[in-house]
């Protein structure tokens, strides 16, 4: 069972990435978007956005749900360490959710709309940053249960080049995601093109981010080269993710809306697989003592059973109703 | 291998500053405060709506469909408010209380993983509902209304049960400081939960409906719609009387379990200072913890005992029982008690009132009961607030009841003072934001909903 528990985990980490950083990416989009189109982008993104966004950012909880359940120590550990991070992420996840409803839902249209506009991009570039940021922490080995002082123990594990720079490259793939949906969502051919360019920068800068996260890596001692190189899982999935990425740059103009979609999340997919396979089953990387484990700091037997069997029986009732849920707007807009 | 095999280097130290246990305390409350009142509408409305979206379907009058859709986007913003702050307190247990959530996450945490799954149900539903108006079959599209009210329902209860397992811990053996014979079917199943889940959930729906009858109330009052508020006063006030009408009877079963598990939260409860057989039931008065007396109450002799235990010449504990460390803070337990049952006695005779008035034609007339709504507005609401600070507070100073301490669970991170305020800020301003959105909301109603009549 306690397989099951783990790839849910890590499917729910995954479907966070891509639903809700598709989410975060089409506020990322917003905030570059010139002011002459911005209110064009805005109807898309809702249009796009709105029936599932709700549906979308409940993989961060079932994901949270599981490790606290399941993995406690792993849970309590990350919440200890990198409690300033998780406050500050918390804090974009509110802003942001309130402000995407809030500008629905006022019923009077007036200048308060510049204000939930301004906060929602804002925070669509704020959560995933630090999303990015606490993900570069667990795995960066600066994480220290035995730090003395308050700058080792609770800034150090994630104010630093590589974490950061962690968090500039989530922030990239999220608006680079976003793009790529949003193409396929296009209401006019100009939409369509400033899309595709913006798609296309987006890729082009996760690119570049992609190697600052190397150099920093190497700059702070994290063997990310070694991780992702020195193993067949690992370098396959570079090869892939890249592969699909020429794929893409060249299918976006006239490729099909859904094998582009599907570029794009087998690309994602491909570079989570290539940061988490190598070090699997170590979860949180510490500085000092044994790495947390998934496969040996997990809770007790009946436990991992229970919950296994709960996240079994909720998918059962779950993806269904969520996969009706996407064919019934996509298959609505289709028609109209 | 397990939990227990872990290095003791990962134990993590105790955090002894006084200050920053208050400050931890007051984010969680302040956090639980505000988001049972999102929660609460969150998942009665749906049901209101239910209710209203039928009678569209039944009779076709377009007043209902209005209804409808004017509570749906209530819905929609409590819902994703209560969906924030939900996802805030799932990160909070572990920021604030990492060393409780270390080991209690694997004894209680089945009913989260329910709740979770709960949860999306209704985010789906409610995508399905809020967006399909006139896209999906009307029938099918009436259902995933009600299966955000039903699933909703189910998360609140989850929770609850999550909440009563700290009070009544149970699917596990303490064994030399270990939790071992972990059982969390068990531990959800805990004596506690169905008394304090039915407690809860009427006590959502009284509140709720009274808020939202009362904000109906004063707009027909004011002779804005009347036809439009008058419908959507008769379905949330008559949910508020049935509700209200059968808490009484939740509260007797509440009071019993609580006397048999927790007799130092009843002492608290009833400020009830020393043990004694036909002990009185203490109303209102000024609890004194220096003397152990209550000044300026009123006394109702045997009563205490009667409630408690069913029997009026029943021993009753009293906090002369309890080690003076484990005494939870008398004062503000009885106060809040005291506010809760008040609240409760108050809404029961409105109640019934209301129940009179409807025998009788021409009750919209009666301006005073439509004004007795209004003012009931808050109330519920403030007597949910107060049966929370009964429940915590009354635990105090147990985390988990009998077995670890609040001060023992607390984060070694020190500067959570500095967290408090982030989040009294954060809270305020949202709070804020949600009533001025209300307020735009019903202020809107005359020019969205009602074309077809004029009333003023």
């Amino acid at each position: 069972m306690l397989i099951v528990v783990i790839i849910f985990l890590w499917l729910s980490i995954l479907l966070y990435f891509l639903l809700g950083g598709a989410d975060f990416g089409a506020g990322i989009i917003e905030l570059f978007t010139s002011d002459k189109r911005v209110s064009r982008t805005r109807h898309t993104l809702y249009h796009a956005i709105g029936p599932v966004w709700e549906a979308n950012h409940m993989w961060l909880i079932i994901a949270i749900v599981i490790l606290f359940v399941g993995f406690p120590l792993i849970y309590s550990t990350l919440s200890i360490h990198l409690h300033i991070p998780l406050l500050l992420m918390l804090m974009g996840i509110i802003a942001r959710g309130t402000a995407f409803v809030f500008r629905h839902y006022d019923a009077v249209r007036d200048s308060m709309q510049e204000v939930y506009n301004k906060v929602f991009v804002w925070s669509s570039f704020i959560t995933p940053l630090f999303l990015g940021i606490i993900a570069g922490a667990t795995v960066s080995g600066r994480i220290d249960p035995e730090a003395k002082d308050f700058v080792d123990a609770y800034i150090g594990p994630w104010l630093n080049p590589f974490a950061i720079s962690v968090g500039l490259f989530t922030v990239a793939l999220c608006g680079f995601l976003a793009a790529v949906y949003l193409v396929g969502e296009a209401e006019d051919e100009g939409d369509r093109k400033s899309f595709i360019r913006k798609a296309r920068n987006a890729n082009l800068i996760a690119v570049a981010l992609g190697f600052l996260v190397f150099w920093a890596a190497d700059a702070e001692g994290v063997p990310l080269v070694r991780w992702v190189f020195d193993d067949n899982v690992g370098l396959i999935s570079v090869v892939a993710a890249t592969g699909s990425l020429i794929f893409l740059w060249f299918l976006i103009e006239r490729g099909d809306k859904w094998l582009i979609r599907a570029l794009v999340g087998f690309q994602v997919t491909m570079i989570l697989l290539a940061i988490s396979y190598e070090h699997f089953p170590d979860f949180v990387l510490l500085r000092a003592g044994e790495n947390l484990s998934l496969t040996k700091h997990f809770a007790p037997d009946a436990t991992i059973s229970a919950l296994g069997i709960a996240l079994l029986v909720g998918s059962v009732f779950i993806l269904p109703f969520l996969f009706y849920l996407f064919y019934s707007f996509q298959r609505v807009d289709a028609r109209k | 291998m397990g939990i227990q095999d872990v290095p003791a280097v990962y134990t993590f130290e105790a955090n002894t500053c006084m200050d920053d246990l208050l400050a931890a305390r007051l984010q969680m409350a302040l956090s639980l405060g505000f988001h049972i009142v999102y929660a609460c509408i969150g998942m009665v409305m749906p049901f209101f709506m239910a209710v209203s979206h039928l009678r569209w379907l039944r009779t076709d009058r377009d007043v209902y469909k209005n209804v409808t859709k004017a509570w749906s986007k209530g819905v929609a913003i409590f819902f994703a408010t209560g969906a924030v702050s939900g996802t805030m307190l799932s990160f909070e247990l572990g920021l604030l209380w990492p060393r409780f959530m270390v080991h209690a996450g694997p004894i209680f945490g089945m009913p989260f993983s329910l709740e979770g799954t709960a949860f999306f149900i209704e985010a789906i539903a409610l995508g399905f509902f809020l967006y399909g108006w006139e896209r999906l079959n009307k029938w099918f599209h009436w259902f995933t209304g009600v299966v955000v009210g039903v699933s909703g329902l189910a998360s609140g209860i989850l929770v609850v049960s999550a909440n009563a397992w700290m009070n009544s811990p149970a699917g596990f053996d303490y064994i030399n400081g270990e939790y071992v014979n972990i059982d969390p079917i068990q531990a959800m199943f805990n004596d506690a939960w169905f008394t304090q889940a039915l407690h809860m959930c009427l006590a959502a729906f009284v509140a709720t409906g009274f808020a939202v009858a009362g904000v109906h109330a004063l707009m027909i009052l004011r002779g804005r719609n009347v036809s439009f508020h008058t419908e959507a006063f008769k379905i949330a006030a008559l949910f508020a009387v049935v509700a209200a009408i059968m808490q009484p009877v939740s509260g007797d079963i509440s009071a019993k379990d609580v006397a048999r598990r927790q007799p130092a939260k009843l002492a608290a409860m009833e400020a009830h200072f020393h043990t004694s057989p036909r002990a009185p039931l203490i109303v209102g008065g000024i609890p004194d913890a220096e003397n152990k007396e209550v000044k300026y109450a009123v006394e109702i002799p045997g009563m205490l005992s009667f409630l408690a235990h069913g029997n009026f010449e029943a021993e009753v504990t009293g906090l002369d029982q309890i080690p003076d460390d484990l005494e939870p803070p008398v004062a503000v337990v009885h106060y809040a008690f005291q506010v809760m049952v008040g609240i409760g006695v108050l809404l029961l005779g409105l109640s019934v009132l209301f129940l009179v008035s409807l025998r009788k034609s021409k009750w919209r007339s009666r301006k005073w009961l439509l004004r007795l709504f209004v003012i009931s507005i808050p109330l519920g609401f403030i007597a949910i607030q107060a049966g929370w600070i009964v429940t915590e507070v009354g635990r105090q100073p147990w985390i988990i009841q009998g077995i670890m301490k609040t001060r023992d669970a607390l984060t070694p991170m020190p500067g959570i003072v500095w967290s408090f305020v982030i989040f009294t800020f954060v809270y305020v301003t949202l709070s804020a934001m949600a009533v001025f959105l209300l307020y735009r909301q019903i202020r809107m109603v005359p020019v969205v909903y009602d074309q077809e009549e004029n009333f003023s």
